[in-house]
């Protein structure tokens, strides 16, 4: 999972813009409403090129609020559902895929 | 240990309050990104996948009680619980908010803890034998010359803008337990023949993309020379590292380019200007800072306590884990203690508050109050008196961290990897808790010997598997996760890269594995 | 972009020649690198001040031989992250002891204006507007310095030893008098 910061922009799929929150580091998209969602649920996805461009364009002019905005890939479901697109997204949505220690029993 | 004096704290005190100063700053939006980025760097403070994370420098791996109890609250009040012990020597948490992190920084420093320099293009936490001290074949305490070091590479004002990170490490032992010579500066502390002690220095050594194992430029350096060497060096690499490629831009890349003949004569030129001026270090400067480290007034003890004898016969659970875990120690009736932060089927490294806070009183109680940090990620209590194993052991098991597994397989160096680290291609995590699944039966374990696998999540190699004796590199192959492995790695003093054994298996295939 | 010197905002009276253009007699100028070596001769005898702006990729050592006359000399931080110039500032005021103006210019930013102080800088091409008013303040923050550097601050150990004061024991420990 090459960082996507170093992609060139090349839409062969579904994408969302997504990033961290300044303040705290969270994880975060782009919604349809021009705001930010921790959900990948409520993300605004994109199928073309230009519409990918378009929503990055506008994050990354939310300097305020987000840090290094880029465009990830998903995948829909038959329900259009949007799920990540790959492990890195899938774990940046999910939290690691290890248990925190403490979680588990000693 | 070292205790910080006043000015110590104070420097401390004013570099949370310009952090402050930056954050508010930044939030405000008067900070882009760009300028911002490399000042959070300085302190510590990274942007990972799911938050940002705060590296807390632990200088050469030594901690008081009341710093492993300051950590504790940090993993409560701004963490989830837990902190990652690093590599080098350092503390990670994984979960910290931006705008929480100058308060965190003021309860740090209130315990002479901060982030300074455990990021960024400057000189990072110098480390050294997690043993110093207490082992029995060390010539002196090297961390007298590495807090000599810290301080005069803290915030010093040419060297905060190198071309790349620069780490130092030391030893005092000829068994170095600090990989020197992976190291950007390594520096080994030895006799010379005339009965002086002084330091053999190495440069340009380090892992990642390019590894190398460092050359040695000076094979005796005087001890009043330390810092002006050193800071001739750092001249040099400030002036002519490469800053065009970050690739290429480590001082192992310019020793590597110029040759390390050349390199040294660069040095030395530079050296031979400096090294009768305000850094020549007589006894008085030496004594600043060593009259400040305090050492235990040990009760006089015997080796082999009726107590120690009697456990050891009945207890085999007991007699395995001293086995393991414990080692000589230089004074007569003591003993080094590592505490294994490699449970069975759990992440390696990590400890919880809980389990950071019972450390601290059993530190309290059986260790003078000291703790150490090892490269290997694990704990050490360097001061327990043989007699108190026995029930010192029953404290340790009773929390965790008493696997007798030290140094052995299931002993696994790792670094966060996918699951925590945004440079990652792949995950390191669940690859060392499987290993450690496999190979839970202690007797086979055993069996095996030392053996050191390390495993890093990508080419950065932080978790150090160049020198591994198996050595794990997690890669990208079309979206997959897959393995490449070496073998053969060494870190100390007979220091060697690992051998690529075949091509990279992939992620599901981590059972081929235990044929190793 | 305003210059400061001696902690507060001023005009600068050196005039920037970065061409062949001849250089005016009585004004104070600064020329670049190539055009002091070229004419150094005449350079020298110039009754206004003369400035070199001195690439951060060119040995300092190559400068030296004109210190004796050159009134600045501006070294140039390309970004903030390239450190270079804090080395040759160093070694300007440290080897060579040149006493004329010292300039920090490129991108000069409010939280390296102490690192640069410290280096030996005394005016400060700021990039920032903002960051040049708040000059004192930004060279202010620290009271505690661990190296000597020629800017005249005590270090620690300087300071430690003009107290001449031992740190109190910690109870359960001995000191070791080494």
């Amino acid at each position: 999972m090459t960082s996507p910061l170093q992609q060139k922009l090349k839409i062969t799929g579904p994408v969302v813009v997504t990033a961290n929150r300044l303040r705290d580091g969270a994880v975060i998209y782009r919604a349809t409403d021009g705001r930010w969602t921790t959900d990948l649920a409520s993300a605004s996805v994109a199928t073309s090129e230009p519409a990918a461009r378009e929503l990055l364009a506008a994050a990354l002019a939310d300097r305020l609020k987000v840090v290094d905005p880029y465009v990830a890939p998903v995948r829909l479901t038959d329900e259009q559902h949007v799920l990540p697109g790959n492990l890195r997204e899938q774990i940046r949505s999910r939290g690691p895929t290890v248990a925190l220690p403490g979680e588990n029993a000693i | 240990m070292y205790v910080y004096d006043d000015f110590d704290r104070t420097l401390v005190a004013e570099r949370v309050r310009e952090f402050r100063d930056q954050v508010d700053r930044r939030l405000s939006g008067e900070l882009t990104e760009d300028e911002f980025k490399p000042l959070r760097l300085m302190n510590g403070v990274y942007l990972q996948l799911h938050a940002y994370m705060l590296r807390i420098a632990i200088p050469y791996g030594t901690l008081s009680s009341e710093q492993l109890r300051t950590l504790a609250h940090v993993a409560r009040r701004y963490d989830k619980n837990y902190g990652h012990f690093t590599t080098r020597q350092n503390i990670q948490f994984n979960w910290i908010k931006l705008e929480e992190l100058p308060d965190a920084m003021a309860d740090l420093a209130r315990a002479g803890l901060h982030g300074m320099q455990t990021s960024g293009n400057c000189v990072r936490n110098i480390t050294t034998d997690q043993w110093a001290g207490v082992a029995p074949d060390e010539i002196e305490d090297a961390r007298i010359w590495a807090e000599l070091l810290r301080q005069h590479l803290t915030l010093h004002p040419e060297f905060s803008f190198l071309p790349r990170k620069f780490k130092i490490a030391l030893t005092a032992s000829a068994h170095d337990r600090a990989a020197v010579k992976v190291h950007d500066i390594g520096l080994r502390m030895h006799t010379n023949g005339a009965g002086e002690t002084g330091f053999e220095v190495m440069v340009g050594g380090g892992l990642g993309r390019t590894p190398f194992i460092a050359k040695t430029i000076k094979p005796f350096l005087p001890k009043r020379d330390l810092l002006s060497y050193v800071e001739a060096i750092l001249r040099t690499y400030n002036q002519y590292g490469r800053r065009d490629n970050i690739y290429k831009a480590r001082i192992k890349i310019l020793v590597h380019e110029l040759g390390a003949e050349k390199f040294a004569r660069e040095v030395e030129e530079e050296w031979q200007s400096i090294k009768d001026g305000a850094l020549a270090l007589d006894a008085s400067a030496v004594n600043d800072i060593a009259a400040r480290f305090r050492y235990p007034d040990y009760d006089e003890l015997l080796d082999g306590p009726p107590e120690l004898g009697k456990a050891l016969a009945e207890d085999k659970r007991f007699r395995a884990w001293v086995d393991n875990s414990v080692a000589n120690h230089k004074v007569a009736g003591r003993a080094i203690v590592t505490l294994s932060l490699k449970p069975v089927g759990g992440p390696p490294g990590d400890a919880t508050a809980e389990q950071m806070d019972a450390i601290a009183d059993l530190a309290d109680r059986y260790s003078y109050g000291e703790i150490r940090v090892g490269h290997e990620q694990n704990l050490v209590l360097p001061h327990v008196a043989q007699r108190d194993l026995p029930a010192l052991w029953r404290a340790l098991d009773a929390i965790g961290v008493a696997t007798p597994n030290v140094s052995l397989i299931s002993d696994i160096i790792a670094c966060p990897g996918l699951d925590y680290c945004s440079l990652a291609n792949a995950r390191s995590i669940p690859v060392a808790e499987e290993i450690t699944r496999r190979f839970k039966d202690l007797d086979l374990a055993r069996s095996l010997g030392r053996l050191h696998i390390n495993i890093s999540g990508c080419i950065n190699a932080c978790g150090h598997h160049h020198v591994g004796h198996i050595g794990i590199l997690g890669v990208e192959k079309n979206g997959e996760e897959y393995y490449q492995v070496t073998i053969g790695g060494r870190a100390g003093e007979d220091a060697e890269l690992g051998k690529l054994l075949g091509p990279a298996v992939p992620y599901a295939t981590s059972p081929t594995w235990s044929r190793i | 972009m305003l210059l400061v010197k001696a902690g507060r905002v001023v005009e600068d009276r050196f005039l920037r020649v970065l061409d062949d253009a001849p250089v005016p007699d009585g004004v104070p100028a600064i020329v670049p690198a190539a055009r002091l070596l070229a004419d150094a001769r005449d350079l020298a005898l110039r009754a206004a001040p003369t400035g070199v702006i001195w690439p951060n990729d060119r040995r300092i050592a190559e400068l030296a031989p004109y210190l004796d006359w050159l009134a600045l000399v501006a070294l140039v931080f390309p970004t903030f992250k390239d450190g270079r110039a804090y080395s040759q500032a160093r070694l300007l005021r440290e080897r060579h002891e040149f006493r004329g103006e010292l300039r920090a210019t490129g991108q000069v930013l409010r939280d390296q204006l102490l690192f640069l102080q410290r280096a030996g800088f005394d005016t400060f091409e700021v990039t920032k507007e903002a960051d040049a008013a708040k000059f004192a303040e930004a060279v202010q923050r620290y009271s505690v310095f661990y190296q000597p550097t020629s800017d005249g601050r005590p270090s620690a150990r300087r300071a430690r030893a003009a107290r001449g004061v031992a740190p109190p024991l910690v109870p359960g420990t001995r000191e070791v008098v080494r």
